[in-house]
């Protein structure tokens, strides 16, 4: 269950030293964008030995490694791949590329004894995967999908604006894509790390075409996509109200505050307590 | 050398300190006010002033740190203590910069031999640890400080106070001239009780409105061309930080205050400038503007922030001691509720009615906090003096709440350990430690372990706070220290905390 995954570079000791302190579901250690080619050697190798011997406390912990057809990513694959690690977010992702990373993991996993089976997360950052990304969530491992929308917005020669009207229809396909096999739609990072309005404004726009979790580019943007994401206590308090009158009336059918109650109003609510309590946002 | 009750190893002949409370069982004089019969006060050389003055071998000066980095009235009388060869001088700065270099040749030269401060970093201080104070070095807390003088314990032969508008018969302030450095809070002790006393300006005028100088006290006004750059006043930082580890302990901080159900109507608070604090002040003004509560005060050294705050409706009143940025300094001198403080009325442990009692939060600061929640902001792990209590202790012993913020883990160095280097503050005036990792709150504080029962927020001891640093950065070795004592740290009440000694050599 993800609100939040936060992008760190994996060539900065200092963010990597607190990368798990800010409350963000996952962390999204980068091996790709954020490392410059002469430094991509040093960052997989410090990004190795941070694993092996940091303690992380308890977060679901992703590695984004190079795009699959680059020169680093193998070799990326060969050095993180672990129990250390839960995820991969695979950049520049398409059907095949994914079935090869089906692959190399599976032998990975094999070859190390791991105890766990890693996931992946595809990024969706060209138009192409746009159109494609019910294929793309259908292939194996993997359980989100990722909107890069400054790649994507570049593939489609225009502007990124604050409205985000040009990458509308990504992000409604990507929603339907995911939630088609029921897996997260995961929103494009807000770039503008100062501005936290404009993040709360963004991430709701996302959350109400259905995205439920979104890409953090900087610390400080967690705590408002953890908060956009995260049921209110009003969601709260009408979702368990529903639920003690279903034991109540013992009947598919109800009445809540004059509004209908029946099956998929009860699944949404059950859906949202479910989260409330992985979230500690219910008290016992 | 005994102990006090800390543990910590006392020189014979001091008072070892045995609890936060004891000064109220303690007899505590005070010495008469010292008024001046001086007229023809003005005078522009400070070589003649020497000369009337007839200053001497072993006599005490005291100075005011108002100016802070951009003070030129303790250098000035430096020059002239150097050019005369006067010896064996002790020197009570309330406050002592890097600005102040030239006082490490006076202790090297052995000129000046013993030192009373409230906080020092610099140069001065990389002499006072290597050793080459032939005397003591003597760090008071803010509040201690006017307790000593008003006693009598600290005896003032000379006040050399630097008042930024003055006329000539000393009537004085800090809000007009040149250099402007607002509230003069910290030197009145000086004022009323040291034998003589000098006003030292750069502007000289005949307008002088409210001063919290009083010519009755002053015996002579030294004209000179600058006493100073008031644009160097700025104390650290005047902007909330912008380091998400940081944000993360102040989001803490006002998450546990809010817990704590202290975010109501009346509150007051104090914190202090830099990053980490004035976050904690944006948090809860966010927070007070949400729940629509007015405050009844804020306190201690004032930032434009904090002014912010006032003129928002935020708080009913600012008590000043010293002005920590220029927009302080215009607002004290425009603002009615923006009041004067004096360092006896803010932190004397004797005075009726501290303002420090009146607290309800306090923020601070820490180098060190160890296992028995004792504070450390004098020295660094490795007994480098680096700070000093300052309001620290006397904050810490009177808010209801006193909350330490720091981060867990400081440049590979575990800031929760098993003992600190120095103590600066006594873990029983401290309520709860705030980290990006987890909070503790004092064991004896059971009423608000209560009211956490259940809450969202990392609680968690203190054992298992510093458990979790050292999981990060391994357990350190110890840095020793030499046996020499080179400065003891005395508590608001005047007994000894702990000891100040000479770094090793070897030591960083």
């Amino acid at each position: 269950m993800r609100r939040s995954l936060l992008f760190i570079p994996a060539d900065s000791p200092a963010m990597m030293q607190n990368a798990d302190v800010f409350d963000a579901d996952a962390i999204i250690f980068d091996l790709e964008d954020a490392v410059l080619p002469a430094e991509k050697d040093a960052a997989l190798s410090l990004l190795d030995q941070y694993l092996q011997a940091y303690p992380l406390s308890a977060t679901e912990i992703m590695v984004r490694i190079n795009p699959l057809d680059s020169p680093y990513a193998e070799r990326d694959l060969k050095q993180v791949v672990s129990d250390q690690i839960d995820t991969i977010v695979l950049p520049k992702a398409d059907v095949n590329a994914l079935k090869r990373l089906d692959a190399i993991l599976a032998k990975l996993e094999t070859s190390t004894g791991m105890t766990k089976t890693i996931k992946v997360i595809a990024l969706i950052e060209t138009p192409s995967a746009v159109l494609d990304a019910p294929s793309i969530a259908q292939a194996p491992r993997v359980d989100g999908l990722l909107l890069g929308g400054e790649d994507l917005a570049t593939s489609l020669e225009v502007e990124r604006t604050s409205q985000g009207m040009e990458i509308l229809l990504a992000r409604s396909l990507l929603v339907l894509a995911a939630k088609a096999k029921g897996i997260d739609a995961i929103d494009t990072p807000y770039v503008n790390s100062r501005d936290l309005d404009g993040l709360g404004h963004d991430a709701r726009g996302a959350k109400g075409l259905g995205m439920n979790a979104k890409s953090c580019i900087h610390p400080n943007q967690v705590e408002t996509v953890n908060l956009c994401f995260s049921p209110t206590a009003s969601e709260i308090a009408y979702a368990q109200k529903i639920i003690a009158l279903k034991e109540t009336h013992g009947k598919g059918v109800f009445a809540v505050d004059g509004k209908m109650v029946d099956a998929p109003v009860l699944k949404r609510a059950e859906r949202l307590l479910q989260k409330a309590r992985h979230w500690n946002l219910v008290k016992p | 050398m005994k102990t006090n009750v800390l543990n910590r190893l006392v020189p014979d002949g001091c008072k070892p300190f045995q609890g936060a409370k004891t000064y109220r069982s303690m007899t505590h004089q005070v010495m008469p006010e010292v008024k001046t019969t001086n007229t023809n006060k003005v005078i522009h050389d400070i070589g003649k002033l020497f000369d009337r003055l007839d200053i001497q071998d072993g006599m005490t000066l005291s100075f005011h740190h108002h100016l802070r980095e951009g003070d030129a009235v303790l250098n000035m009388v430096l020059a002239e203590i150097k050019t005369r060869k006067l010896q064996n001088l002790t020197l009570a700065p309330s406050a002592i910069f890097p600005v102040h270099a030239p006082l490490a040749g006076l202790i090297e030269s052995g000129q000046v031999t013993t030192l009373y401060t409230n906080y020092l970093n610099g140069p001065v201080s990389d002499v006072v640890t290597a050793g080459k104070l032939k005397g003591l070095l003597v760090m008071d807390t803010h509040g201690g400080r006017p307790r000593a003088i008003e006693s009598g314990e600290l005896k003032i032969d000379i006040a050399f106070i630097a008042v930024p508008a003055c006329d000539k018969h000393g009537n004085g302030n800090g809000i007009e001239g040149p250099n402007a450095c607002g509230v003069l809070g910290y030197p009145i002790c000086d004022m009323r009780h040291a034998r003589i006393k000098v006003a030292v300006t750069d502007h000289l005028t005949d307008a002088i409105k409210n001063g919290e100088i009083v010519s009755d006290y002053i015996d002579h006004v030294l004209v000179v061309d600058k006493i100073g750059d008031a644009r160097h006043i700025v104390s650290g930082t005047t902007r909330p930080t912008h380091d998400p580890v940081q944000l993360k302990i102040a989001s803490n901080t006002i998450r546990l205050i809010e817990s704590l159900g202290m975010i109501k109507e009346g509150m007051s608070f104090q914190t202090g400038a830099g990053g980490t604090s004035l976050a904690v002040a944006q948090h809860l003004k966010q927070r007070m503007i949400a729940l629509g509560v007015k405050g009844s005060f804020a306190s201690g050294g004032i930032t434009g922030f904090l002014v912010d705050m006032l003129e928002n409706g935020l708080f009913e009143r600012l008590h000043d001691v010293q002005c920590f940025d220029l927009k302080a300094v215009e607002s004290y001198r425009n603002n009615a509720r923006h009041l004067f403080m004096d360092a006896s009325a803010y932190a004397n442990p004797h005075h009726p009615d501290p303002v420090v009692n009146g607290l309800d939060i306090v923020i601070l600061g820490a180098t060190e906090v160890d296992l028995d929640f004792n504070v450390n902001v004098t020295t660094d792990s490795y007994h480098n003096i680096i700070g000093g209590s300052g309001g620290h202790a006397d904050t810490a012993y009177g808010a209801k709440l006193a909350i330490i913020t720091t981060n867990l883990v400081k440049t590979r160095i575990p800031i929760i350990t098993d003992k600190v280097t120095t103590i600066t503050t006594p873990g029983e005036s401290i309520d709860a430690i705030v980290t990006e990792r987890g909070i503790a709150i004092h064991p004896k504080r059971t009423d608000l372990i209560d009211k956490l029962k259940g809450s969202s927020l990392p609680i968690m001891t203190i054992e298992a706070l510093r458990q979790k640093a050292l999981s990060i950065t391994g357990t350190p070795e110890p840095v020793k220290h030499s046996d020499d004592v080179v400065g003891i740290v005395r508590y608001r009440d005047g007994t000894i905390i702990d000891c100040l000694y000479r770094k090793e050599e070897h030591a960083r």
